[in-house]
């Protein structure tokens, strides 16, 4: 890997009058990799593609594209294609038109033009409705339409903006795999913004959470869904058990954080190496480490919680639990081990787990 | 047709009532054509006989031809200026949001509002203050006040039913501003665009009131009636009125049915 990355965000922000869509943030992505960028409406994942695209300037920092400042470049002198959320195909123009189009706005000969769209269509597989208009075409085979669009001059880098969001799950699914083998086989960089984890989780080498303008977290998806750095990615991610307190002792490579359930202990990890005994602190433990039993195990982190419902997750099911504070909590479990424990809503169980299966974070 | 819930006397109720409203509507012009092929000199019933009397006399008339010259002229070039400036405006609210949008909105959108006298007479005294009254020009500078609104309106509306995302798409996909502009935009619009062409030509082709008092001695042909119906009443008017009034209804039918196929349109949508 060469030093410098494709693309690097230095202290790059944005600012629509008073309000701040995207806090100064640094931000490199390699060259061939899958990069997601994640979080709910209005964090500034769309706001960064689309600067990164050249349709926003930002209000501060340097945005390089191979080394080269390119904040000022209007986005139609960069090779930064995209695919939108609306799709956005030409309804006007023919499925061939379409791909061609930015063949034709950088001056290819015709039989040049005509020649590379038909190589996208065919990869694509949507030559059969080379001449269709795009209005007759169904959902999957727009998406390729697109793809086929954006792809056709061969660029360095792909922007993907939430593309898959109007589709059924079905076809969801099956457009994951197409983009991924795309993304692979080409070995171009992909920048995709999605507010769906599995989305992100399941094609990205690398996630980028981002909240308020600013980015919480990056890391690959493993890294991320084993040991969130913040209480945000914490509960955004949904299947963590998070429990908000005090450090009460923290020594010897372990730490004990004080919570209205309990007082926990887990190992002293990087994020909470600072941290003093009275700081505030926030425990996090993955529902799939939790383990549920009649009565309280001999050792480890344990607290008694009453049980709300049993969600079907395919493989497994998460049990929803109430702790002793109010605390929403959950654990994953299989099927089987459900069908011992004869739980009902409403009964008293036991959560425990070991100490290495939990993590502290600096914070409330 | 769905039927549920209706009597049979309501329906036919209904039918007569919208077939009375046409007739409301067309007796006169319908009257007006067919005596115009009538060979009486006054309108009467029973009718004299078929005769295309009054159209050779229209024809031979060298004051008609006069002011349908005048008439096409301003109508074609208005139809253009009004639909150029009705399209710079409608981009204008699609594209940009600014301060005072809404007034400027409304003040684009002003113009058809005004009572035809007041605004014949203020262009009379603006235009003659300025030394351009009394011409052709001046027929075409008023008929575009009053038609760009009408353009205007047309083409916005083709606008707001295109994906915002559309036009950005085109600049990512290396367009810049202009070219987008000519590849997208334009296409488009481009039944819309038509449509206002029409309507516009239709608007400025029948206008009676602007153009008799800023025409001066380019009269139009509305106005030629007029002077007409001042000399004596002839069945020539009839024959003028119906060749108005078929080339407006031609003109707004092209521009209804270009607006009808709003969906798709251009080569690709068949």
């Amino acid at each position: 890997m060469t030093s410098e990355p494709l693309v690097a965000f230095d202290r790059v922000g944005k600012r629509f009058g008073d309000f701040v869509a995207v806090e100064p943030m640094h931000l490199e992505i390699h060259k061939g990799e899958f990069l997601a960028i994640m979080g709910s409406s209005g964090c500034g994942k769309t706001t960064t593609l689309r600067m990164l695209a050249g349709l926003e300037a930002p209000t501060e920092g340097e945005i390089r594209l191979a080394g080269e400042r390119i904040n000022d470049l209007p986005t139609w002198q960069r090779d930064t294609p995209m695919v939108w959320q609306s799709l956005a195909l030409f309804p006007f123009l023919t499925v061939r038109e379409n791909v061609e189009f930015s063949l034709r706005m950088r001056g290819v000969g015709k039989a040049e033009r005509r020649q590379r769209a038909d190589k996208w269509l065919e990869r694509m597989q949507i030559t059969e409705f080379a001449d269709r208009n795009v209005a007759h075409l169904s959902g999957g085979q727009r998406q390729r339409v697109a793809l086929a669009r954006s792809l056709v001059t061969e660029p360095e880098i792909l922007l993907l903006d939430e593309p898959l969001s109007a589709l059924d799950a079905h076809l969801k699914v099956r457009m994951q795999a197409v983009l991924s083998n795309l993304q692979r086989e080409l070995g171009i960089t992909f920048v995709y913004v999605t507010h769906s984890q599995s989305e992100a989780f399941s094609m990205a080498d690398r996630v980028v959470i981002m909240s308020r303008g600013r980015i919480e977290q990056i890391g690959a998806p493993q890294e991320i869904y084993r040991s969130p750095r913040t209480r945000f990615v914490a509960e955004f991610l949904g299947s963590s058990n998070v429990f908000a307190g005090r450090v009460a002792e923290a020594a010897g490579g372990g730490i004990r954080v004080e919570t209205p359930a309990g007082t926990f202990a887990a190992p002293l990890g990087e994020l909470a190496a600072a941290l003093r005994p009275g700081d505030d602190a926030t425990f996090v433990v993955s529902d799939d480490r939790m383990q549920l039993s009649g009565s309280r195990p001999e050792s480890g982190n344990a607290l008694e919680a009453t049980v709300l419902a049993e969600e079907f997750v395919g493989a497994t099911a998460v049990v929803h639990l109430e702790g002793p504070g109010g605390e929403e909590l959950r654990a994953q479990k299989s099927h089987d081990e459900l069908a011992r424990l004869t739980l009902s809503p409403g009964d008293k169980v036991w959560m425990s787990w070991g100490p290495e299966a939990g993590h502290v974070l600096p914070g409330g | 047709m769905s039927d549920f819930n209706r009597s049979a006397p309501v329906e036919w109720g209904l039918r007569a009532y919208l077939l009375l409203t046409f007739a409301f509507v067309f007796a006169p012009i319908a009257a007006s054509f067919v005596f115009s092929f009538n060979v009486d000199r006054f309108p009467s019933l029973p009718l004299g006989g078929f005769s295309l009397t009054w159209y050779q006399q229209v024809a031979a008339d060298p004051l008609v031809w006069e002011g349908l010259r005048n008439t096409l002229i301003a109508g074609i070039t208005v139809s253009v200026l009004a639909t150029a400036l009705g399209f710079g405006a409608a981009y204008t609210d699609f594209r940009y949001n600014f301060f005072g949008k809404s007034l400027y909105l409304a003040l684009a959108l002003l113009p058809p509002t005004i009572p035809v006298v007041i605004l014949g007479l203020a262009m009379l005294a603006f235009l003659a203050n300025i030394g351009l009254s009394g011409g052709i020009h001046s027929v075409i500078i008023a008929h575009v006040v009053m038609c760009a609104p009408f353009a205007m309106a047309i083409i916005r509306l083709r606008l707001s039913q295109m994906d915002a995302s559309l036009e950005a798409a085109a600049w990512n996909l290396g367009a810049s501003q202009w070219v987008a502009m000519r590849h997208v935009i334009i296409p488009f619009c481009r039944p819309a665009i038509f449509a206002a062409l029409f309507i516009t030509m239709a608007v400025s082709f029948d206008e009676f009131a602007v153009s008799w008092f800023v025409s001066g001695l380019n009269e139009t042909l509305p106005v030629k009636v007029l002077g007409f119906l001042q000399g004596q009443v002839s069945p020539k008017i009839n024959v003028i009125g119906t060749f108005v009034f078929l080339t407006s209804m031609t003109l707004v039918i092209l521009a209804q049915i270009l607006l009808m196929k709003r969906s798709t349109g251009g080569k690709a949508g068949q």
